[in-house]
């Protein structure tokens, strides 16, 4: 078993619109037999922090195209993307690419 | 006078001011005015996008160039040399808005030698707010020829060519080929993978920024072996999950500031130095006052456009790539059938013959403070979606009927909501909860202020 994990999430771009607005949430993930990583965060968010219309961010067991995930501000292809093994008081952000202009 | 009359006079007094306007630039560009050599005297002239452009050449700087270039010319990182750079160098840059008018506006003045201003659009009064450099005796001009004029006055040196086109798949890449870099400044998915692959296959760096309500985004791709934009978002987004500065709103400073950022890339790369943002992404949350610099991925080996693994092509058709279409101007919806759906002038003799039915605003509440009908009743769309809609209803009617109510008619600004509002509210019809008709009022209240009521606010 691992032990339970401490992390900050964040959204931005608007991707926080499906989280009622709220773009920092401080959350525990509990204590699992395998580490945590981001595909199983994103199962976790779908199941605790998203209230409704989840395809507007998840598709399948990745985000929905033209959201960016950062690791502690790197590109998460930088880390591993789905597969990246989540350290205590890590940084997860999903920030939605704006086209406005 | 009725308000057809009314609205008919206001369209009548808009005419003759753009004809006043027109005869005004006429009288700029007649004889007297063309025997000055001075260029600040004739109106910048709409280019066409075939049109080859002679390169630009210069060998040293003149008097009149060192006083006025002379704050920047003591900066010893940038100095004669990035002066020399900056005047030989040519900028598209794509859409005269919220983005591109602070980006010109520091370019021109800084001397760079030419400017491509291409936006297919005409400046509305609700560009005003954000679009700074355009003016209110310009609505109903196009943004090209708007900009360009307010930039004449500034720098005369300056060559501009402003083009009054959309960009397409057939003109992207040879008009990209004359210009040395690309701004990206577009306000839509289509355009903004265009501008990307079309530069991948011209081969010039390309910074691009983006800003909506409080947010903005900046980076340079296809540079230095950094990534592109297909790098980043190999598959556009869907859709429905792209917002545009109406539906989501915007402060007018956050595209300025972003634009401020994106005129100075463009000025290190213009004059010989490295951009900071190859590869790096610059993140603005405006309203917690945050910068974010990431740290983006490197090119993509099996990249559609960049990848090393075939000749860079452009598509046939961005607007098809993308599902949605090369400008920011809403969508429309078609989920009902027409027997669901009303028109404002139908619904202006419902209520004339006094039909007893109830109106539902689904509007968020920041636009109901706008403006709205006052005998409407007000249930947020995000509320019906989330909530059990039937004791909304009832919450708002005070009766578990809908207020006895038989005929329910739902409204917003387009008339795209309101349509969601009826596959719902149909829903609870057909699940027993109440006996009613629903129906929606096709073009919304914006519609309402067309066609019936010129009094009521557009927005």
């Amino acid at each position: 078993m691992v032990a339970p994990i401490n992390l900050q999430l964040e959204f931005g771009g608007g991707a926080e619109l499906l989280f009622d607005g709220v773009k920092k949430h401080h959350v525990t993930l509990p204590s699992q037999s395998d580490p945590w990583d981001i595909k199983h965060l994103l199962v976790w968010i779908k199941d605790n922090l998203l209230k409704e219309r989840s395809e507007l961010f998840i598709q399948g067991d990745t985000v929905r195209p033209g959201i960016l995930v950062l690791v502690n501000d790197a590109d998460w292809e930088l880390m591993g993307e789905l597969d990246y093994k989540l350290q205590d008081q890590d940084n997860i952000v999903f920030i939605s690419t704006l086209h406005g202009g | 006078m009725d308000s057809a009359e009314l609205e008919s006079l206001r369209e009548e007094i808009k005419k003759r001011d753009q004809e006043i306007l027109c005869l005004k630039e006429q009288l700029r560009d007649g004889p007297s005015s063309c025997q000055q050599s001075d260029r600040s005297s004739s109106l910048p002239k709409l280019r066409s996008i075939n049109e080859e452009l002679p390169p630009l050449s210069r060998l040293s700087l003149s008097n009149a160039e060192i006083i006025r270039y002379s704050r920047q010319l003591v900066l010893p990182e940038f100095g004669v040399r990035g002066q020399l750079c900056l005047s030989q160098c040519s900028v598209l840059v794509v859409g005269c808005g919220g983005l591109g008018c602070p980006l010109v506006q520091y370019l021109a003045a800084a001397g760079v030698g030419r400017l491509g201003l291409l936006d297919y659009d005409e400046v509305e009064m609700s560009n005003l707010h954000r679009q700074v450099l355009h003016s209110e005796e310009k609505i109903g001009v196009p943004k090209a020829i708007s900009i360009a004029s307010a930039l004449q006055p500034l720098n005369t040196t300056v060559e501009y060519i402003p083009y009054h086109t959309m960009l397409s798949p057939a003109n992207a890449v040879p008009l990209i080929r004359q210009y040395d870099i690309v701004a990206d400044c577009s306000d839509n998915v289509p355009t903004r993978y265009l501008v990307n692959d079309a530069c991948v296959v011209a081969g010039k760096p390309l910074v691009s920024a983006s800003a909506l309500r409080w947010e903005g985004q900046l980076t340079v791709y296809n540079h230095e072996g950094g990534p592109c934009y297909r790098c980043l978002f190999p598959i556009p987004p869907p859709p429905e999950t792209v917002t545009n500065c109406a539906d989501g709103g915007v402060l007018g400073v956050v595209p300025g500031i972003m634009g401020c950022l994106q005129s100075l890339e463009v000025l290190k790369l213009a004059s010989g130095k490295a951009s900071s943002y190859s590869g790096t992404m610059l993140m603005y949350d405006a309203l917690d006052g945050r910068f974010r610099n990431i740290k983006l991925r490197g090119k993509r080996v099996d990249c559609a456009i960049c990848g090393s693994k075939s000749e860079p092509q452009i598509l046939k058709d961005y607007e098809v790539f993308c599902g949605s279409s090369a400008s920011d101007k809403c969508r429309t919806l078609n989920l009902l059938t027409a027997a669901d759906r009303m028109t404002v002038l139908e619904y202006k003799k419902l209520l004339s013959d006094g039909v007893s039915h109830l109106l539902i605003d689904v509007r968020p509440q920041v636009e109901v403070d706008i403006c709205r009908l006052p005998h409407s009743i007000h249930i947020p769309l995000s509320q019906l979606e989330a909530g059990n809609a039937a004791d909304l209803l009832g919450d708002k009617t005070g009766t578990a009927e809908c207020g006895g109510q038989k005929k329910l008619i739902v409204i917003c600004k387009l008339g795209n909501d309101s349509q969601k509002a009826v596959k719902i509210l149909q829903g609870l019809s057909e699940n027993g909860v109440g006996k009613f008709i629903v129906k929606d009022i096709a073009g919304g209240l914006m519609a309402w202020a067309e066609k019936i009521d010129p009094a009521f606010p557009k927005y």
